[in-house]
This record gives C-alpha cells, sequence and structure tokens, in this order.
C-alpha cells in the first residue's frame, strides 16, 4: 500500500526485521531490563486490588458498550464540547486530520509548537505533516524526545525510547541539544534536568499546544490526559491554544466510568497505583487554561476495524503496554521490527486492521508475530483476546494469498491425502523415508522446499514402522 | 463527496451493520473498601511518591504552613486569590494571583500554598479543580514547590468515592506525588517538568 501511514515505509515483514533486530545484543539486553523491571512492578500493583477481575470485566463491558453504540456517543461528545466552548472537526484519515491541526495552528499565528506524547498524532505522521507546512514540532515527553534528538523511531507505546540505555541518551543529549554540557552524566537525574531545562523557555511561550486524549466522557465533553512528567500539563495549561487529536474510539460513556479506568489504567501501564498526573478539562474555562480548545475526531482505519465482529474488541485498547511487557517476542525483537507506532501484541492485532489491506506483506506479517502463548490476554486491562485476534487474522492474511499459493497448494494436497487411509498410509510410508537424514535421531536439514521450514526448526526422525504398521503387524 | 463528518457518522453505521448488543456492565467491583483510618493510608501513600506528608491540629496549621515555608527557603509565594488569611503568615512575600500573575512571574517565585477539593487515600493522590483556596491550574504548576493542605473531611478512600465527590466541567487536576518519569530503563526519577517538589499538611 506504502501510502497509510500506520506502517513505516520501507520496512521490511515481521521476520526479516526481527532477524534483524535479534543480532543487536545491546538492544536486546535493554528490552530484558525494562520489561523484567516493569513485569515484577506490575504484578505487584495489580495484586493489591481485590477487584481486579471484576474491574477488567467492568472496563470490558464499557468499552464494548461504546463501539456498539459509537454513533450515538459520538454525536453527544460533540454536542457537549461544543456547548462548553470547543470546535470539533471530524477527520476521515491521518491526511485530513494533518491539515486540519496545520490550519488551526496557522490561524494561531504560530510556527511552533509544544506536543505531548500522543498515539494518534505518532499514528497520522503529524510532526513530518507540520513540518512540511513550515510548523516545528516539539516533543515534550522525555522518552519521545529522546525518540525525535536522536532521529529515530519508537519501540514501545509507553516508553518509546525503551530500546536506549542511558549512556545512549546521554550521547543523543551532548550531541543535539545546545544547552546540555560536555559533562553530562548518564544518571537518569542528571538527563532528566538537562530535558528540564531544554524544554522549560518553550513551555513558557508556546501559543500552540498538540495533546491526544486517554479518554472522553461524552455525556460532559470532557477530555482526560494521563502523565508522569508534568509536560502534558505544561502543554494543557499554558498555551492560548490547543488542539486535541482523538481517535473515534477514546470515548466513555458517563464520568463514573472513569472510576474504572483510573484504576485499571495506571496500574497496568506504569505499575502505579495512580500516575503523578491526569488532567481533566471541558472545553474552554474562562480565566483558566487555554481559551481556544480544537478536538479532531480521527477515523483513519478505525471504523474498518469496528466493521469485524472478531477483531473490533481491539479497539478497546487503553494503550497501557501491559501486553507488550510480557511478550516473549516483544521481548527480543523490540519494538521497531513490528514497523508501526503500534508494537507488541496489541500492535500486531491493531495494525493490520488500521491498514485494513492483508495484501500489503508487512501488516499481513504481523498477526504471525505470536507464539500464542497468551500472556498478553492474560494481563490485558479491557480483555482483549489477542491470541483469538491473531488467529483469526492469519485467516484473513492466508485468505488474501489466493488458493494458487504454495502453503494453499500444500494444504490442498494434504487434504487430498488425508480423505483416504490408502493414500494416507502410503504418504506415511514414503515419509518415514525421511529418517535416512536425520542425525543422531533429529533431521536439523530438508531439500528445498523442507529447507524454508527447517531453517529455524528441528524435527525428531519419523520411526521405520508407524503406529498403523505396528498394530496391524502384532495385532492384526 | 460528503463532508467528514458524514463520511465518519456513516462508516460507523455501515461498520455497526450487524447490530452488536451493547452489554450490561456489571458493577460489582469495589465501591468502598476497608482502608483503616483514612489520613494514616493517605499520608503513607503520598510518602510512598517521595512527597513529604506531615499530619497537624487544625490550631496548629498557621504554624506549620510557616515553618514548612522557611525549611524550604521559600521567601515569595504564590497564593491563590481567596487562600485563607491565616494560611498567609508572615514574614513570606504572598504574590496573589490578582491581576492574574504572569506566567514569567510564576516562575520566579518560589512556590505556592493551596487547599485542593478531594484528596484519594489508597492511591495517594490529591484532585484540585480550581475551587476554593486552589486558583487556576497554573498556579500549582509552575512554581517548583507546592504546598498543599488536606482537610480531614475532603479525603476519600477509593477512587470511585473520590470521582462521585468531583464536577467533571470544572478544570481538575490529580496530582500523585511529585513529577516523575521513567523513561530511562524504566527507573523511577522525580522532578521533571511540574512541581519538583511536593509537600502536603494532613489538617486532623
Amino acid at each position: 500500500m506504502g501510502s497509510n501511514p500506520v506502517t513505516w515505509l520501507g520496512t521490511p515483514p515481521f521476520p526479516k526485521a526481527a532477524h534483524a533486530a535479534l543480532g543487536d545484543s545491546q538492544l536486546r539486553a535493554n528490552l530484558r531490563k525494562a520489561t523484567g523491571t516493569i513485569r515484577a512492578k506490575r504484578a505487584e500493583a495489580v495484586a493489591e486490588l481485590s477487584d481486579w477481575e471484576r474491574l477488567r470485566r467492568a472496563g470490558e463491558a464499557i468499552k464494548d458498550d461504546v463501539l456498539s453504540r459509537l454513533d450515538t456517543y459520538l454525536e453527544r461528545l460533540e454536542r457537549a464540547v461544543t456547548e462548553r466552548g470547543g470546535v470539533v472537526h471530524w477527520a476521515r484519515d491521518a491526511a485530513e486530520a494533518n491539515d486540519t491541526v496545520l490550519r488551526l495552528t496557522r490561524e494561531a499565528g504560530a510556527d511552533e509548537v509544544v506536543k505531548v506524547k500522543s498515539m494518534a498524532t505518532q499514528e497520522i505522521g503529524l510532526n513530518e505533516a507540520l513540518a512540511a507546512g513550515g510548523v516545528h514540532a516539539i516533543e515534550t515527553d522525555l522518552a519521545e524526545l529522546i525518540v525525535q534528538l536522536g532521529h529515530d523511531r519508537p519501540s514501545h507505546i509507553l516508553v518509546p525510547a525503551i530500546h536506549r540505555n542511558r549512556a545512549e541518551i546521554r550521547d543523543i543529549f551532548r550531541r543535539q541539544m545546545p544547552s546540555a554540557p560536555p559533562w553530562l552524566s548518564d544518571k537518569p537525574v542528571a538527563l532528566t534536568e538537562a530535558a528540564r531545562r531544554h524544554l522549560r523557555r518553550k513551555f513558557l511561550s508556546a501559543k500552540v499546544a498538540i495533546s491526544g486524549a486517554n479518554f472522553a466522557v461524552a455525556d460532559t465533553g470532557s477530555i482526560v490526559v494521563v502523565e508522569s512528567e508534568g509536560n502534558g500539563r505544561m502543554c494543557l495549561t499554558l498555551p492560548r491554544t490547543l488542539i486535541t487529536v482523538m481517535g473515534l474510539e477514546k470515548i466513555v460513556p458517563t464520568w463514573r466510568d472513569l472510576e474504572v479506568f483510573l484504576q485499571l489504567l495506571p496500574r497496568s501501564s506504569t505499575a502505579e497505583r495512580m500516575n503523578p498526573y491526569t488532567s481533566v478539562w471541558t472545553g474552554v474555562t474562562p480565566g483558566d487554561g487555554p481559551q481556544r480548545f480544537h478536538l479532531v475526531l480521527l477515523d483513519n482505519g478505525r471504523t474498518n476495524a469496528l466493521a469485524d465482529p472478531v477483531g473490533r474488541q481491539a479497539l478497546r485498547c487503553i494503550r497501557c503496554s501491559a501486553c507488550l511487557n510480557v511478550c516473549p517476542v516483544y521481548e527480543r525483537t523490540g519494538g521497531q521490527a513490528y514497523g508501526s507506532v503500534y508494537p507488541g501484541p496489541i500492535g500486531a492485532i491493531l495494525a493490520p486492521q488500521l491498514v485494513g489491506d492483508m495484501h500489503d506483506a508487512q501488516a499481513a506479517s504481523l498477526p504471525y508475530a505470536s507464539s500464542l502463548c497468551g500472556a498478553c490476554y492474560e494481563v490485558c486491562p479491557v480483555r482483549i483476546n489477542i491470541p483469538e485476534v491473531l488467529v483469526h487474522l492469519r485467516a484473513q492474511a492466508t485468505a488474501a494469498k489466493g488458493s494458487r499459493g504454495p502453503e494453499a497448494l500444500g494444504m490442498a494436497a494434504a487434504g487430498w491425502v488425508f480423505a483416504d487411509p490408502k493414500r494416507y498410509e502410503a504418504a506415511q510410508r514414503a515419509g518415514s523415508l525421511a529418517r535416512f537424514l536425520a542425525r543422531d535421531g533429529w533431521i536439523t536439514r530438508l531439500p528445498f522446499p523442507g529447507s524454508r521450514w527447517t531453517a529455524s526448526r528441528d524435527v525428531p526422525a519419523p520411526p521405520a514402522e508407524s503406529f498403523r504398521m505396528w498394530w496391524r503387524r502384532t495385532r492384526g | 463527496m460528503a463532508d467528514a463528518r458524514s463520511e465518519v457518522l456513516r462508516r460507523v453505521r455501515a461498520a455497526l451493520a450487524d447490530r452488536p448488543a451493547a452489554p450490561e456492565v456489571p458493577r460489582d467491583y469495589d465501591r468502598t473498601r476497608d482502608l483503616g483510618e483514612l489520613p494514616a493510608l493517605l499520608a503513607e501513600r503520598i510518602e510512598h511518591y517521595r512527597a513529604a506528608v506531615h499530619r497537624v491540629a487544625a490550631d496548629g496549621l498557621a504554624e506549620a504552613i510557616a515553618a514548612r515555608l522557611a525549611g524550604r527557603g521559600a521567601r515569595v509565594v504564590v497564593a491563590p486569590t481567596d487562600l485563607p488569611e491565616p494560611w498567609r503568615v508572615p514574614r513570606v512575600t504572598w504574590r496573589l494571583d490578582e491581576p492574574p500573575l504572569p506566567v514569567a512571574d510564576l516562575d520566579a517565585c518560589d512556590g505556592v500554598v493551596t487547599g485542593c477539593a478531594v484528596a484519594i487515600a489508597e492511591t495517594g493522590t490529591i484532585v484540585l479543580d480550581a475551587g476554593e483556596a486552589q486558583g487556576r491550574r497554573a498556579l500549582t504548576l509552575v512554581p517548583d514547590y507546592h504546598l498543599c493542605v488536606v482537610r480531614e473531611d475532603q479525603i476519600a478512600g477509593t477512587v470511585p468515592e473520590a470521582l462521585a465527590r468531583l464536577d467533571p466541567v470544572r478544570p481538575l487536576t490529580f496530582v500523585s506525588g511529585p513529577s516523575a518519569t521513567s523513561d530511562i530503563e524504566l527507573d523511577r526519577v522525580e522532578g521533571v517538568h511540574g512541581p519538583r517538589a511536593l509537600e502536603v499538611l494532613v489538617v486532623g
């Protein structure tokens, strides 16, 4: 497809990208340390709430309710935001959302904007679109800043720079941050202080801020941003104009529903009882905060996912990233191998659906980036059955390949063989000849096309006699 | 071509052509829990975030405010316009937010003193709603030190209990400890862009 901004142009299919990532021992060490730390902390934070499973079921049901009546809730949200002095815009795709934000920024007379970390604006490539229009976007979340200054790509939903260790981050700051002293140490405290000094003046003088949204309350029009550093508060409070870009599915029906998500999200994502800062605002409040507020409602493939009765559960996602941290595949390959801003298990089911084209070789490879172990489903705070959707999407990917691919032909041949006992036994006898390829009881290399299968697998040698043959010989 | 709004809504309706049933939301999770003495729990949970908490008697509040500000070396301190008179202790230059202080002035002050709307004991959270003794959001954001006074009757046990007391249409800020980040190797560091020091006085 190439034109979709959900997956990065030119990224190879997952197996190839993963192969390259696995060769990077620094990356693997960084990831093992970080995911190991957060897994242990999350388990502790979750164990503290005796009603965790009930909260998960409530979270699941609230989100399913939203999805089942999304049109009603969207209209309700629009009305509430408008009544409170906000302006609502709709965007069918990335290009339309980017054009809207660029136009609003220009109307506000700004050529520079400060940004709160947001998956939606990453997804649509907003920074690049603004740059093309002459507007410089400054990422203010520490990890996003590290990615931006390092001319890098994010590798995790919550901690986009998780693939970088402290020494690498220090080197990036020394190179790219004019205010960073040459003697800057690699202590996280020192690096954080450098980022604070670098951004402070920008915060205090910015005219326009751009944010995403964690939740939007349809009833009241209230928008919620959950964060840690205070960069969010800076952006949401000080500039005159605030532009928020949110995916259609971020809605919750009522204020009360947040009592569920404000428990599920922090414990699942940063493994805290509560994240340091959560901001809630409704339209415009005279004398407090931005006096112009724009809300951009983004589709960009979401309605495509919504149309799939099995796949739509991916839209329940609240972007906590717990599934990344427990995934054995993610822990080894890192996020960049997934080739999209949504890596890990959730990315493997979300990105292909947002792209909406299983003929896209990269997107179609993502549902296979899993061993189907189910750890992701177990930790998901809104109970997205990721393994179920992975298998469902694999079926779509296979169907998209048509009935003449090598896999389809092989399956058709197997079907023909299995349909008849005589053919089946003949095949067994032929297959057992493969034992002559074995060494010490194992086959490590088959001739083509079997070589593609054994490239990453060993098989025990088949026995000389099958069970059916043995039965006939001894009992027959 | 239809406008974006009608087109997106049309797509949503088309996607829901199978008319999925809206589920009943099970609300059997805990609204309240036996959490023991709430002020003690609140203090413990806030301290866990590496913020300082002091429990004071009502008649010792002014003295405690003076001691905290002196301890921080805070001489020029921001006050919301309706900060109770007794809280504006002597030997401090109070900068009242009236007319609204420019951001640069807020940045030049040593700290800010406010009350709060609600506190959540279980999570160690303070909620500001720009109401009584709190002022607009920028006041508790730009100065590097925030001293917050919590009355005992403002403390709720759980998140559901706290949300029920709040009006979402007001601008709300939930504060759980000083600003922090875990962006470097998922190692928590306190003190980023928001106030790097948070102190809480629990009254009663």
